[in-house]
């Protein structure tokens, strides 16, 4: 007998549970083996992984500076990816957030006023905005692959916050060493609770999923750029726009990720560095994509992405464990968790002899 | 050795591990899969070559468990993909991020070891010829290779029947799996090959180029060389101008500092990435091109009850 | 700031009392160490010759001291993380290995007052932040002399990562110590952006070698410049580590990085509790900096000028910005008879004479 993977009429509810759960169960077997293979004691490397980072306030505080950036980020990626809209530039967007929105605050280092803050933030969700129109523009207009676009501007943004912290924007008492002023209070974002690292950055991303939630499913434009992902032919028999579907993803993704990146350096930084995220944007994309594109699930995700990254350091003070050790967990978790999303919109079952199996169905699915 | 011949020489060299990886991920999106994972399978097949070559005292041995070993990562992505259906954007990136780690863990014993790398052929008398010598006949064995892949690659895409289905899979899995071809078992071989060819990127950069073994020694090219296959509009002699030019160009630039012209050293490095933009910009305008070469169902997932 | 190595008297009172409360802990108790590494440890560079310290420390004070490491902690915010979790968890000394930790080191350090801390290379300090680097120039000069006697070209090659002060002196020490030796040597520089990555070091290690260098050295972490110069049969000099492993052949001498002493004295004044806050450049005579073993090919005679310059270095009476310094332009920066104070040697950014090409932004 073999086994078979069919789809369900209906995506299953049940699943959609279900699936994460046997993720994490399946992860932590795995951990399980490999920390025993290791030669630890499981219990300890669990306890280091998933508890010891946590287990006070400022740990708490910390697991929401890390998981707001992520989730701000992956609930904008994910409205586009509902439409088919594959911006993978977000490392870029919030980089270039970061550049504009820093840059007012380095503009007004020397003044007060409660119109910095917010003129920052406005500054870096243009920035992004303005990073992804980019793709967006020449997707539209010369139909470019807005994927390789976006990748490609990752690296530009980058080498762009490098010039500006190398050459003009460096502290001029800093002796020519690669960072900029350190913002001035009337540029930081406040810190929301007491004798952690938590800014109000983790309010805007709670926002976001708030925001994100409406859009998709009581917005009529949310409404349209699924149908749009879904199915192309049938979006435009209905007169969708796709060019506006393209430009509204990547303008919202764009401008979650620029203020993302200026709550970065208007929040735990706190001044302009050659590098200002490490690598949030491109985990994003897999926090969306664990999230299942839920503005919930992302909130979700997040969180356990950013225990993941917490984990990794416990483990490293705690254990002695290497860095290396942790890139392989995190990722064999996110296996795990892609590949439980099967079951949501697929059955497995044990097949049928050969006679009775439709003749346009052969069973390469199996294989 | 005058100064044009160490630029192309040194072109060439920059230039390979690009073109194993690239031609690799050209066929993995022929047969209409993104694997954003290069990166990872790069590293991957670094280490591991670079392991074997160190234990085994055997370059060649260390190659082959390179291809293997880009093979094997490949393979956990196409099972992710392509059976369980995940998300292929986000499965790559996740390859990457196991890579990344995979190899740093496994490179943990080999950072102190120092290899011999591999010598040129230098065909006697023939290399001696100036420019053209060194040129044609004294480049080192990996490089040849990678021109004889270039030739199979394309005889393979253009001239054969099975290059034929492939692209005809990329093109429309649907129809192709109507008319009664496995579109899921051919995508795993394209995939795997896609490994494979990485691996070998890899392990060019650990036993040749640089022979050592570091952390993350790859340094971003295997996103480049995702970036060279939409550069060449899926065509492989594009691939290989796209990794000589890619190459070039930072060579062409370190010249161009050591003869102490003044430019933003940021600047020059962005010009790469902007040159691929450009030229996408310029071969997307034409819908025709796009059509004629790019895979219609790239990234998107296929199950045959669909 | 006006000088890196400068005790105020006010600082020294206020670090004294928070030390005392930092180094008083039960006898028993042994005191936590804790490193902050910006990399993988790896076999060579800046991060391995931290570990070469922590272990070297270890080693000397035994059980009076228990430390532990974090590798690969990414600068700016993500380090302060790291810092603080040492803090709390009840580590009496932290070192912070790279610039970058600058600043996320003084936020952790105004709210664990009691814990000391060391910050690698920076400019800022506290009353309980003591900031530590080494005269790597000292070293840059002497490798320079042999590099400046065994050159045949006259050029050098130098591959650097990006133009902030410590690099841009390192070359400079670098050509001024060619140039003692041999007037005609000129050093060509290629900067990679880029602190670490093999592949761009060993392609610029070969542009500068089909230029026509015949000695190559670099300012980024790998070891590939090094064994680039070994496969085309240049002359190298390695830096942080020896790395004549990379390159038998090639290698002519190292800079090498020794944190061990340092950090061996720093932990015994905390148990002590006489820590206190300074600002330390320690060169040759601090043993901070060292030449690597030379190599066999270098003759005698280059052998012993460069062991003069060294007992000179050592014992105060040379300076590798000794005048007559002259920039690219040939106007005179420091006179004859004078030397270059540390003031004016944490600014630097511009160019000896013999250094080729302009120096960027």
């Amino acid at each position: 007998m073999r086994i078979r993977i069919e789809p369900r009429a209906q995506p299953s509810r049940l699943m959609g549970w279900l699936s994460p759960l046997l993720a994490v169960v399946l992860t932590l077997v795995t951990g399980f083996l490999f920390s025993a293979f290791l030669g630890m004691n499981p219990v300890d490397a669990f306890h280091a992984f998933f508890v010891a980072p946590v287990d006070d306030l400022y740990g708490l505080g910390e697991l929401g500076v890390k998981a707001a950036p992520l989730a701000l980020i992956a609930v904008g990626l994910a409205i586009g990816f509902r439409s088919n809209v594959w911006n993978i530039g977000a490392e870029g967007q919030l980089t270039f957030g970061a550049l504009v929105g820093g840059g007012v605050a380095l503009w007004a280092y020397e003044m007060e006023g409660a119109w910095i803050l917010p003129a920052m933030i406005l500054a870096g969700a243009l920035g992004g905005m303005a990073w992804a129109s980019i793709p967006a523009f020449l997707r539209t207009r010369f139909n470019t692959n807005e994927i390789l676009v976006s990748l490609m501007l990752n690296y530009v943004a980058l080498l762009c916050l490098s010039y500006l912290v190398h050459g003009p924007w460096r502290d001029p008492e800093g002796f020519n060493f690669p960072e900029s002023r350190l913002f001035s209070e009337s540029a930081m974002l406040p810190v929301i609770l007491e004798d952690t690292r938590l800014h109000a950055g983790a309010l805007l991303a709670l926002v976001a999923v708030g925001l994100g939630w409406v859009f998709v499913k009581k917005s009529f434009i949310g409404y349209q750029m699924q149908v749009a992902g879904l199915a192309d032919t049938a979006a435009r028999y209905a007169g969708f726009n796709r060019k506006r579907m393209i430009w509204m993803g990547l303008l919202i993704g764009g401008a979650a990720a620029g203020i993302a990146g200026l709550c970065e350096v208007a929040g735990p930084i706190g001044q302009l560095l050659p590098s200002v995220s490490p690598g949030y944007g491109y985990a994003a994309i897999i926090v969306a994509f664990v999230g299942r594109l839920h503005p919930v699930g992302i909130l979700l995700a997040s969180l356990l992405m950013s225990l993941l990254y917490l984990g990794g350091e416990s483990a490293q003070m705690e254990l002695g464990l290497p860095s290396a050790v942790t890139g392989v967990f995190q990722g064999v978790l996110l296996f795990y968790l892609l590949a439980a999303d099967l079951f949501i919109n697929f059955r497995i079952r044990g097949a049928t002899p050969q006679g009775l199996r439709s003749p346009s169905k052969p069973a390469e699915a199996s294989s | 050795m005058d100064t044009f011949t160490a630029i192309v020489l040194a072109t060439l060299g920059a230039g390979t591990p690009l073109v194993f990886a690239a031609l690799g991920e050209l066929i993995t999106e022929k047969s209409g899969v993104l694997n954003l994972g290069v990166e990872g399978m790069m590293l991957v097949g670094a280490v591991c070559g670079f392991a074997v070559a160190a234990d085994s005292g055997s370059i060649w041995l260390g190659v082959l468990t390179a291809v293997a070993a880009g093979a094997a990562m490949a393979l956990v992505f196409a099972v992710l993909t392509l059976t369980f259906q995940a998300n292929q954007v986000a499965s790559g990136l996740a390859l990457t991020i196991f890579g990344i780690g995979l190899s740093a863990f496994i490179g943990l014993g080999y950072t102190s070891v120092a290899l011999d790398g591999m010598d040129p052929v230098r065909i006697p008398v023939l290399s001696d010829i100036p420019v053209v010598g060194p040129l044609l006949f004294g480049l080192d064995p990996l490089m040849y290779l990678s021109f004889a892949l270039f030739g199979a690659v394309t005889w393979f895409l253009y001239r054969s029947k099975a290059g034929l289905l492939l692209r005809g899979i990329g093109e429309a899995p649907d129809s192709a799996h109507a008319i009664g071809y496995p579109v899921i078992r051919i995508r795993y071989l394209a995939v795997l090959f896609g490994g494979a060819m990485a691996g070998l990127g890899g392990a060019y950069l650990a036993l040749v180029y640089t022979p050592l073994w570091v952390e993350e020694m790859t340094a971003g090219r295997g996103w480049i060389a995702l970036a060279l296959v939409v550069f060449s509009t899926w065509r492989p002699g594009r691939v290989m101008l796209g990794a000589y030019l890619f190459g070039g160009v930072t060579i062409l630039q370190f010249h161009v500092q050591g003869l102490g012209i003044d430019l933003p050293s940021q600047l020059l490095s962005m010009l790469p990435y902007l040159a691929t933009i450009f030229v996408l910009v310029l071969i997307s305008r034409d819908i025709n091109t796009i059509r004629l070469n790019a895979p219609a169902s790239i990234g998107q997932a296929f199950h045959p009850s669909n | 700031m006006s000088s890196m190595k400068r005790r105020t008297s006010l600082k020294v009172l206020c670090a004294a009392a928070a030390v005392m409360m930092a180094g008083g802990a039960l006898a028993d108790d042994p005191l936590k160490i804790g490193f902050v590494y910006v990399s993988p440890i790896g076999d060579a560079g800046w991060t391995y010759q931290h570990e070469q310290g922590r272990q070297a420390m270890q080693e000397a004070l035994g059980a009076k001291v228990e430390s532990k490491y974090i590798e690969d902690v990414p600068e700016g915010g993500e380090s302060e993380r790291v810092i603080r979790q040492f803090a709390a968890d009840g580590y009496g000394l932290v070192f912070t290995t790279s610039f970058g930790y600058m600043n996320p080191t003084l936020k952790v350090a105004k709210r664990y007052p009691k814990v000391a801390f060391e910050h690698a290379t920076g400019y800022k300090s506290a009353k309980n932040v003591g900031t530590y680097v080494a005269r790597f120039y000292e070293g840059r000069y002497l490798a320079g002399i042999v590099a400046g006697g065994m050159t045949k070209t006259n050029v050098a090659g130098y591959v650097a990562a990006f133009p902030i002060p410590e690099v841009v002196r390192g070359i400079n020490a670098f050509t001024q110590g060619m140039r003692s030796v041999n007037p005609d040597a000129e050093v060509k520089v290629i900067w990679t952006s880029s602190w670490f990555d093999p592949g761009r070091e060993s392609e610029a290690a070969d542009v500068l070698i089909a230029q026509g260098a015949d000695v190559v050295t670099h300012h980024t972490d790998s070891t590939a410049v090094v064994q680039a110069a070994e496969e085309k049969g240049v002359w190298a000099v390695g830096y942080h580590s020896d790395m004549s492993s990379y390159g038998p052949k090639a290698q002519l001498t190292a800079v090498r990085h020794h944190w061990g002493d340092f950090y061996t004295k720093t932990a015994q004044q905390v148990l002590d509790g006489t820590w206190k806050s300074e600002n330390v450049w320690g060169g040759i005579k601090e043993g901070m900096i060292d030449i690597a073993p030379l190599n066999e090919a270098v003759p005698e005679d280059l052998v012993k000028q460069m062991a003069a310059a060294e007992a000179g270095i050592r014992d105060g009476t040379l300076h590798p910005f000794q005048g007559p310094v002259k920039n690219q332009a040939g106007e005179i920066i420091i006179p004859e008879g004078e030397v270059m104070t540390d003031d004016q040697m944490v600014k630097m950014e511009y160019y000896v004479e013999g250094v080729q090409g302009n120096l960027p932004d």
